[in-house]
């Protein structure tokens, strides 16, 4: 982290709740670690952060990912780490993750999960939703 | 990209001088990464250089700073899992300057 980002830590900053929705496969496009960069260097800024996974991003959080086959690095378990970066808020949506034959028990990290109309309250709620 | 020869071995770093290749990394490497920093290696240096590596290891990013503080105080002690400390082995940032010997990636959120 640059010695900016931290002096900027110090002031009096609006709190904003965002939500970083996550609806693709975590491979063949860029977005689900670029998604996942983003809320890492958002952690920096003191904002309420949370995630959500739904559609193929559920897929995002699989445990015992395999990547060696298609020689992209495997970063699942940097999902791992965001706890150590304050992001605790890890939503799935429940009929997503149901559709892929999944479970909590598949998945790299804790979630809770939420319907349709609980996810839609949460997202109603938040300053800022973006959604890769 | 610019071609380092360290102890007869050859390898890649990055314009800014990380190591391209993760598993290029030996002890030799590092003690050429950190005179090019111009640290001077201690045990206490090897001790985050080499828990920055198993901290890789574990979770495939480099820290940010404040989550490396955090994550050395909870594994070796709040005495060494503080700014004061962490400067005083890598003066110029601990995730910058010892992520590069450690021959990790740039953290990510470092601009």
């Amino acid at each position: 982290m640059s010695d900016m980002m931290e002096d900027m830590e110090g002031g009096e900053g609006v709190v904003k709740k965002f939500m970083f929705v996550n609806r693709k496969a975590p491979h063949g496009t860029i977005y689900a670690l670029e998604g996942l960069e983003v809320v890492l260097i958002s952690a920096a800024f003191d904002q309420d952060v949370s995630m959500v996974f739904a559609d193929d991003g559920v897929y995002e959080l699989i445990k015992g990912m395999n990547t060696k086959g298609i020689e992209v690095k495997d970063f699942s378990r940097t999902y791992r780490a965001l706890d150590g970066y304050d992001i605790e808020k890890l939503y799935v949506e429940k009929a997503s993750m149901e559709a892929r034959g999944l479970t909590e028990d598949d998945l790299i990290v804790d979630v809770t999960v939420l319907d349709s109309a609980e996810m839609a309250n949460l997202m109603a709620e938040q300053d800022i939703v973006i959604s890769y | 990209m610019p071609m380092v020869e360290v102890a007869g071995k050859s390898f890649e770093v990055d314009e800014e001088g990380y190591l391209t290749n993760l598993a290029d990394w030996n002890q030799d490497i590092a003690g050429y990464l950190a005179q090019e920093e111009k640290v001077e290696m201690t045990d206490s240096h090897w001790e985050v250089v080499n828990f920055l590596r198993e901290y890789y290891d574990e979770y495939q990013i480099a820290p940010a700073v404040r989550v490396l503080t955090k994550a050395i105080s909870k594994k070796l002690g709040a005495d060494k899992g503080n700014n004061k400390y962490l400067y005083e082995l890598f003066p110029y940032g601990p995730a910058k300057q010892a992520c590069k010997i450690a021959g990790l990636p740039k953290p990510t959120g470092c601009i």
